[in-house]
């Protein structure tokens, strides 16, 4: 099981998927910065990536679209935020239209991707944190500033209980 | 994402619409009780005026509904909206369940060998 951990935080908007491969940081890396690796894992199976446009430096767009098995096309695109190779990087994840432009008016989430390297394994695995969080800039920076982080307020561990109940 | 993308507008106003404390606060008050705007505003620092913004703000996103008594405005917080929410993480979460059960497939396969003129991969890779 390459997951280790899933936290929802309806306080912070946030998802984040933590998980652990047995391959030292680098070569992790390559899953992302190599088009052709990205591409074998990001659709699932029935909706296979197509990776069109990829440039992986700050303010880089890459585009992609899934095929359907009806051969559907769903285009998507990235707007990257920050790269540092081989530890990690963040971008706007969005929709497009048929023709692949960004569609402003559907919403797109932020993910920020980290990978370290697991000391206590030699090096030689790595810990992969994905934090998706939903909303655009303004929302997520609205929330930081609120420092939601310090933790759920009682009126969420309130809310939380009563969807427990 | 594989998320559909009229449920993705909809979480957008739910996340957008919890991303207030008020707001938050307001759900959780009125998922237990329903209480009129007037005492909504009486419980907090703030206006009438911007009660009445955060409720509309979260009727908008299904979280409260609003009904109307007399000449009072009662709210009552929307848990199915809540409960939404959470499960539109949990579809997000298992979107990544997947991508990452991928990569760990694909990292388990022999080495690639690096494609020529790629200059992306900042990194030499491998041992």
């Amino acid at each position: 099981m390459s997951v280790i951990d899933v936290q929802k935080d309806l306080a912070a908007l946030t998802l984040t998927v933590t998980s652990r491969f047995e391959a030292a940081p680098p070569r992790v890396w390559q899953v992302w910065s190599d088009p052709r690796q990205l591409e074998r894992w990001w659709g699932p199976p029935s909706h296979p990536a197509t990776v069109v446009e990829y440039e992986l430096t700050p303010g880089g767009t890459v585009t992609y679209y899934m095929t359907a098995p009806d051969g559907q096309r769903f285009h998507g695109w990235w707007r990257v935020r920050s790269v540092g190779a081989p530890s990690g990087l963040e971008f706007e994840d969005g929709f497009a239209d048929d023709e692949g432009k960004p569609n402003p008016d559907l919403p797109t989430t932020i993910v920020r991707v980290t990978l370290d390297a697991d000391e206590a394994a030699g090096g030689a695995a790595t810990v992969m944190r994905i934090v998706t969080t939903f909303g655009d800039e303004a929302a997520m920076k609205q929330v930081l500033d609120m420092g939601v982080a310090e933790g759920m307020s009682e009126a969420l561990g309130q809310i939380d209980a009563l969807l427990a109940a | 994402m594989v998320v559909d993308r009229e449920s993705g507008d909809r979480a957008d106003r739910i996340f957008a619409a919890l991303s207030d404390a008020t707001r938050r606060e307001i759900v959780a008050m009125t998922l237990t009780a329903e209480y009129s705007v007037s005492e909504l505003a009486r419980r907090f620092p703030v206006s009438f005026a911007a009660v009445q913004k955060h409720v509309a703000v979260l009727e908008r996103a299904g979280l409260v509904i609003k009904r109307r008594s007399g000449r009072e405005q009662r709210v009552r917080g929307n848990a199915d909206a809540l409960r939404e929410a959470h499960r539109l993480l949990d579809q997000l979460a298992d979107v990544w369940r997947g991508r990452v059960e991928r990569i760990g497939a694909l990292l388990a396969e022999p080495e690639p060998e690096p494609e020529p003129g790629l200059d992306l991969d900042l990194d030499p890779g491998g041992a």
